[in-house]
């Protein structure tokens, strides 16, 4: 079989196994982004002549003698928000488009030690701000499974790449769906950590009380490796948290799901949900039945209030974060201004593009005297009210079944003019960053014309070897990961 | 909730944003919608409600103050728009 369609776990068998070499697998990769990344699209920088030096050195190494780490010679691609040292990172903004990180973030670093491979750094909407991609200062990526739909956003670069087969994993950020919703227009899997579980250290903040790193994989098993991996305390970010991380993998070994309740939220299954969305999540509830769960109703009454939620806290938060840019320590500086202000307001002007504009304009009136408490205060109180939505499912249920979006994915330019719109389509993964538990999507069907269809399952609190366990009991019982794109 | 273009143009100043006409136009429709969708916030009641601003529940994360490796100053100077010897180069502030 060829190496690119390997899973990552496959792949690192073969390989410590001794049965291909580092260099072959680079090959492999760069062959198939050859082929498809024209069509795709995933990448905005690629580590091509990096990637093969750094396989050839790995394979001197090794010669001989095969000690090697969890993710050695594993090729990855990396969501270009996240800090690599010496590879430019540019949130795909115009305002970054030359920045080089002078350090790792956190999770590169723990890769690096292992001593993985940066295949490149993929597309995103500009600072992470939107669901297909189309925000990206450097043009959308497409769909694998239809090149006239978008991936999903704003890790769509990671999830095409993933989808495609132009790497064995890659990591993307989710701020209120961003790794969720592209796996699930992409038809892979992936997983928003508990906020805390992963450290954000090197991430480039968008809205810090939400932001978190997580892995897009081409099944669950990758996921709970990738996970180990990346998960951990680090005192750097002080909101990363101090608890013991499990054995990810060995969560995985219970084939069913006996003694688990499932709670289905009805609040996510009205009006507005596409018939075939809500008929796959239904056959995927009576599967996990057979499987042993016991299936509850639950209600979760505060959801339609998670919108407006997030999109005043998160805006506020980045206008907050990005007040940063100003022209001075790095990034793009507007020449020929006449004064220091001028300065900042043309540097902004011409390096941020509408939607960041937008939010950044929402956020600073959300926070503006005069409308601090209803806007900002309000909206973290209502935060508090969904959070306790979620702390009195999970005192009846383990973990919380829904669709991930309201729709399978949707055309370029569909939803780009109405940015309410695009924000509403956010309706099912939002409300889980604003309660900082953990979610994962992984495919569930397939509409009629071919789109991949999502579900999410949502734990407690630093339980993703709940929903793993969950998760690969699902997949292992039906046959959708086998189902791959042929990218035309 | 309807912004005005004059509101539009206030937000920009404090948020050190320059914006067209065009957008400041667009701006004051869009986020009037925005902020409309937003309203219905006011329909939960928040009396004595504790505003959540990190779910982790943590005040003050300490740490020991110690060393610890950090960039060079060519590190640091490295992504800066125009340096100055060993600092980073602003236009003229004070005449």
């Amino acid at each position: 079989m060829a190496l690119h369609k390997l899973t990552l776990c496959e792949l690192q068998k073969k390989f410590t196994a001794g049965e291909v070499t580092a260099s072959e697998i680079v090959r492999a990769y760069a062959l198939r982004i050859g082929q498809v990344e024209p069509k795709v699209r995933a990448y905005v920088t690629q580590s091509k002549e990096g990637a093969m030096a750094q396989a050839e050195a790995l394979d001197r190494k090794l010669k001989g003698w095969r000690k090697t780490q969890p993710m050695t010679g594993m090729p990855l691609a990396i969501k270009d928000n996240i800090c690599t040292e010496g590879v430019p990172t540019t949130c795909c903004s115009r305002i970054l488009q030359q920045f080089v990180p002078p350090y790792d973030a956190a999770v590169i670093e723990a890769l690096r030690g292992q001593e993985y491979i940066l295949l490149g750094k993929t597309n995103l909407d500009e600072f992470a701000m939107g669901s297909s991609t189309e925000n990206s200062a450097f043009g959308p990526s497409r769909n694998p499974w239809n090149l006239h739909c978008v991936p999903g956003g704003s890790s769509g670069g990671s999830a095409a790449a993933v989808a495609a087969d132009e790497c064995a994993a890659a990591l993307g950020s989710d701020t209120g769906g961003s790794i969720r919703q592209p796996a699930a227009f992409c038809g892979v899997v992936g997983l928003k950590p508990t906020y805390g579980r992963v450290s954000r250290y090197g991430l480039v903040a968008f809205a810090s009380s939400l932001d978190q790193i997580g892995p897009i994989t081409k099944d669950v098993a990758d996921a709970a490796f990738l996970l180990g991996a990346i998960a951990g305390h680090d005192p750097r970010d002080s909101t990363s948290a101090d608890v013991p991380v499990p054995d990810y993998a060995k969560a995985l070994k219970k084939k069913d799901l006996k003694k688990l309740t499932i709670g289905v939220p009805v609040e996510f299954f009205a009006e507005g949900l596409d018939p075939e969305v809500d008929q796959a999540v239904r056959a995927a509830i009576e599967e996990m039945k057979e499987l042993g769960a016991q299936v509850k109703e639950i209600r979760l009454p505060r959801t339609d209030a998670a919108v407006a939620v997030y999109y005043v806290l998160a805006t506020a938060e980045a206008s907050s974060n990005l007040a940063r840019y100003d022209g001075v320590k790095f990034g793009l500086r507007a020449k020929e201004t006449k004064d220091l202000l001028e300065m900042y307001t043309k540097t902004r002007q011409e390096g941020f593009g509408p939607e960041v504009k937008r939010r950044i304009m929402l956020g600073t009136y959300a926070l503006s005297s005069g409308y601090y408490d209803a806007y900002y205060g309000k909206a973290q109180a209502v935060r508090t009210l969904i959070c306790q939505d979620f702390d009195a499912a999970f005192k009846e249920v383990d973990l919380i079944v829904t669709p991930v979006t309201p729709t399978p994915a949707f055309k370029l330019g569909e939803k780009s003019d109405d940015p309410l719109q695009m924000y509403l389509s956010d309706i099912f993964t939002i409300s889980v960053n604003l309660a900082g538990v953990p979610a994962i999507a992984l495919p569930c069907g397939f509409s009629k014309t071919g789109l991949p269809i999502g579900l999410q399952l949502i734990g407690r609190a630093f339980e993703e070897d709940v929903i793993l366990r969950a998760a690969h009991a699902y997949e292992q019982a039906t046959t959708w990961r086998t189902m791959k794109p042929a990218v035309r | 909730m309807q912004i005005t273009k004059h509101e539009v143009e206030k937000v920009a100043k404090l948020a050190r944003l320059e914006v067209t006409a065009a957008e400041t136009e667009m701006f004051a429709k869009q986020l009037s919608q925005i902020l409309t969708h937003v309203e219905q916030l006011n329909r939960y009641d928040t009396a004595g409600v504790e505003p959540t601003s990190t779910v982790l529940g943590q005040v003050n994360v300490f740490r020991d103050d110690v060393v610890r490796r950090s960039l060079t100053v060519d590190q640091a100077l490295a992504n800066a728009p125009e340096r100055e010897a060993d600092g980073f180069c602003v236009p003229k502030i004070i005449e």
